[in-house]
């Protein structure tokens, strides 16, 4: 996948992250000792929740699977210029359509499975279409209106969900037809796990987004858009179909987030269907620095952080809130990435004419 | 006549780069002393550190005989350091006299600004320095030649002594060029000290007392302009002889290949930028245009390349009619583009060299199939181009961001000249380029000339159009108000029309 002269490049661009993500860590401990908690256990317990065994391991990639779908998205979108803030209502809507789709019956798997997963991922397309249009034909600002249109999504799922799909009293709806269900590891291995196929369909993704990128005619026109949106024009790339694209497939990303949900974890749609994987998409994109395989491994490290956190409560008693300091400061660290290399170039910095 | 500023051995290191190496510099009082050198040459990183933005390594700098430890700007302006910027920094809604007083008003205790003060010192100044400047009118109304104005009453309202003027002319006309000189020689006389940083040796060889020449970092040599010439300073400059004048044979224009019909078309501001604008370019012929920058010529060329929709008339290649056709058909249709802002349209500064290269061709074989790259393809090219136009440094793979100004313009001119256009657009090809690459850029234009292409540059160097072209428009306010042939064209002429004039 990488010629030996990307390497470099990869363990350069792996040294802010790192740096965030220990940093956290100490002052986490600054954290735990001023609150009269034993940083070691605290950690080897959270460790321990993440990845002791292969039922926690399996855990932890079962966690990180959307946030690999919502965070492809997020970083695909930013590599055109554009912030696609709405995933968490794509992700939704892409998970009520997989369960409306998943419930059909009479389809073989091998056509059942494939089907689920592009109606989810239109349904994600179609969700982001219409900001996508405005701001490619208008400029309309895409952070407004597709946080926006994640209310409408909240709600229009739940209306779906309760008022038409769901059996009354329900909260879900009717489970999928099995013939629709992503293979889980739990069949062929004594656990209790629901980690499922749908991590490899993140992975393979990730691959493709990563072709499209930076192998293709696609993407070098998305990327050049991104960087030096008049360039792009002076070399005869038409922004507007770019930008119209990159949100699509931005918006399919994360769709097939929401399938994975429906068809390898719940087997249907349900009230509190994503605990926010959109949002932390976005965090995921960034400590991944908009790369598909940054976004795979952050996505591990979140799903790890929120996997360990019930298994830190429980042995070291530290409240689950303590996870949520620790990604918060990630998350501040590598946003501050741009303050940190300022910082560390101000005065060494060439001021070469140009 | 005594030093009032004194720059010994000054030594400023980046990483990888040695900016300033023992560098020499001395102002005397009542002088104009031009600082030239190619660009990279270290003249910014002196001033820089003139002005306390940069600490230096090693040297000495010592003003009216003592020694200084200058620690930012302010300090600088403090004790009577002044600078204009080439790019001014003035803000446009607000007046002259505002200008001149921000950060530095004057308030009666309470912190109320007293503008009748400061208006009366700036009309005082203006006319003790015979600046011409018109104290509350508002520097969005006002031309950019008294923009400078300001600027340089901006600094003798700090009781500037020393004045270091930064590349001065480049947005001037010749006429205000000549005041601009004027006003140089009376603020001399009246006991200032002008630093005149340049690249253009005429302009140092009209102007300026001394002359001192920098080269990677290291001052070459200080003259008396008497003493010197134009060729002498350029092989100073660039370290071996240079061609100052383009060797050019003869043009031979075959058939017409541009038509250019009464075009029009509005700017960003929806205003009436360019106004039924007609010409023709044959085969093997360059066109120039002259004008101060601002007069349609921006819009002409943006047309011209479907970066913006003309508002009327017509646009025809070779009898096919482009005008209402996008930047990719044109591009299609081989016309070339060196674009006048080679950060805004001409690079990616974020892709490196090869995927520059192949910028606005990237879709065509043989770099692409399909969708999919042929990167050994992307390879050849860029390895192939980086030696025949000699881009440094030689790596496919270095960003665009990490070239000098001369090596990013190269890579413009490599993939816009070797696509075998039928008609290249040149928009001020050589801006911030250093000698050796504008000789050799020059030099690349007429070969395209002479390959039988239409050429069409535009310039804000007369010198420049005058040395390349074979016929010059002139234009002013979104008209061509003349096309003149190169023989009967002069410096005057040109400038009068310019300026609006009649001949």
């Amino acid at each position: 996948m990488f010629a030996t002269n990307d390497w470099k490049k990869i363990i350069k661009e792996l040294s802010i992250p790192l740096l965030a993500i220990s940093s956290a860590f100490i002052i986490g401990t600054i954290v735990l000792l001023a609150t009269g908690y034993d940083p070691v256990s605290t950690y080897s317990s959270l460790l321990k929740g993440a990845f002791g065994g292969v039922n926690n391991i399996s855990d932890t990639l079962l966690e990180a699977t959307p946030l690999i779908f919502t965070g492809l998205a997020v970083a695909f979108a930013f590599r055109c210029g554009l912030f696609n803030i709405g995933a968490e209502g794509q992700i939704l809507v892409a998970g009520l359509t997989a369960a409306w789709v998943g419930t059909w019956s009479g389809l073989p798997w091998i056509v059942h499975i494939p089907l689920t997963l592009i109606a989810a991922a239109v349904a994600g397309a179609l969700w982001v279409f219409i900001p996508a249009f405005l701001k490619a034909k208008l400029g309309v600002h895409e952070v407004i209106t597709t946080i926006m249109f994640n209310y409408i999504a909240f709600s229009f799922t739940a209306y779906f969900n309760l008022k038409i799909l769901a059996e009354p009293g329900q909260i879900q709806t009717p489970d999928i037809e099995p013939s629709a269900h992503l293979w889980r590891l739990s069949s062929l291995w004594d656990m209790h796990s629901y980690f499922n196929f749908g991590f490899v369909i993140a992975l393979v993704v990730a691959a493709f987004i990563y072709y499209l990128l930076w192998k293709t005619t696609i993407g070098y026109e998305i990327r050049a858009v991104g960087n030096n949106p008049d360039a792009a024009e002076y070399g005869g790339i038409d922004s507007t179909k770019m930008i119209l694209l990159a949100l699509l497939i931005s918006g399919a990303l994360a769709g097939l987030g929401g399938a994975e949900r429906t068809m390898g974890l719940y087997h249907n749609f349900r009230n509190g269907f994503s605990p926010g994987y959109g949002f932390t998409g976005i965090a995921v994109a960034l400590l991944g620095r908009n790369h598909p395989l940054g976004v795979i491994l952050s996505a591990i490290l979140f799903g790890a952080l929120t996997n360990g956190r019930d298994y830190m409560n429980m042995l070291a008693g530290v409240p689950v809130d303590l996870v949520t300091i620790l990604q918060s400061i990630i998350i501040l660290f590598v946003a501050s990435d741009l303050l940190f290399r300022r910082l560390l170039s101000y005065k060494s910095e060439g001021g070469m004419e140009e | 006549m005594s030093s009032i500023l004194e720059l010994k051995d000054i030594t400023k290191k980046f990483p990888g780069v040695l900016a300033n190496d023992q560098v020499n510099f001395d102002l005397n009082k009542g002088e104009i002393h031009a600082l030239v050198g190619e660009n990279g040459a270290g003249k910014s990183t002196l001033m820089n550190v003139l002005f306390g933005i940069y600490q230096q390594e090693a040297g000495e700098i010592f003003y009216k005989g003592q020694e200084l430890d200058i620690d930012g700007p302010q300090d600088a302006i403090d004790l009577g350091i002044g600078m204009v910027h080439q790019h001014f920094m003035l803000v446009p809604t607000l007046t002259v006299t505002e200008n001149i007083i921000l950060g530095d008003e004057i308030t009666n205790n309470v912190g109320h600004l007293n503008l009748k003060e400061a208006r009366s010192r700036v009309e005082k100044l203006s006319g003790q320095y015979g600046l011409d400047v018109d104290p509350d009118a508002k520097i969005a109304d006002i031309p950019v030649g008294m923009e400078q104005r300001v600027e340089i009453l901006k600094a003798l309202y700090r009781e500037a002594e020393v004045l270091i003027l930064d590349e001065p002319t480049a947005v001037l006309t010749p006429q205000e060029v000549k005041e601009l000189y004027k006003i140089m020689d009376f603020l001399v006389e009246q006991g200032k000290s002008i630093i005149f940083i340049t690249h253009k040796l005429q302009e140092v060889l009209s102007v300026s007392d001394r002359v001192t020449v920098l080269r990677d970092g290291k001052s070459i040599g200080t003259v008396n302009t008497e003493d010197t010439s134009e060729p002498e300073l350029a092989e100073m400059m660039v370290g071996r002889e240079v061609l100052l004048e383009v060797d050019k044979k003869e043009a031979n224009p075959g058939e017409v290949a541009v038509e250019v019909n009464d075009l029009s078309a509005e700017n960003n501001r929806g205003v009436q930028a360019l106004s039924e604008v007609s010409f023709e370019i044959r085969k093997g012929e360059v066109l120039g245009i002259a004008g101060v920058e601002g007069n349609g010529q921006t819009e002409l060329v943006e047309v011209l390349t479907g970066l913006r929709k003309p508002s009327g008339g017509q646009f025809k290649l070779n009898g096919e009619d482009l005008s209402a056709s996008s930047a990719r058909e044109i591009k299609e249709a081989n016309v070339a583009h060196v674009p006048e802002d080679r950060h805004k349209h001409g690079l990616v500064l974020d892709y490196n060299i090869e995927d520059n290269l192949i910028l606005g061709y990237h879709h065509q074989a043989p770099f692409a199939k399909g969708i999919n790259f042929d990167f050994s393809a992307l390879e050849e090219h860029a390895e192939d181009l980086i030696s025949e136009f000699d881009i440094r440094p030689r790596d496919n793979k270095a960003l665009a961001r990490s070239l000098s100004g001369g090596n990013q313009q190269k890579v413009i001119v490599a993939r816009e000249f070797t696509m075998d256009p039928e008609f290249l657009i040149a928009s001020q090809p050589t801006r911030g380029v250093d000698i050796g690459a504008i000789e050799f850029i020059h030099q690349q234009i007429i070969n395209q000339r002479d390959d039988g292409k239409a050429v069409m540059l535009v310039s804000a160097e007369l010198s420049e159009i005058m040395s390349l072209s074979d016929r010059i428009a002139v234009m002013y306010e979104g008209e061509i108000v003349d096309i003149l042939d190169v023989e009967e064209a002069t410096e005057e002429k040109l400038g009068l029309l310019m300026a609006g004039g009649q001949i």
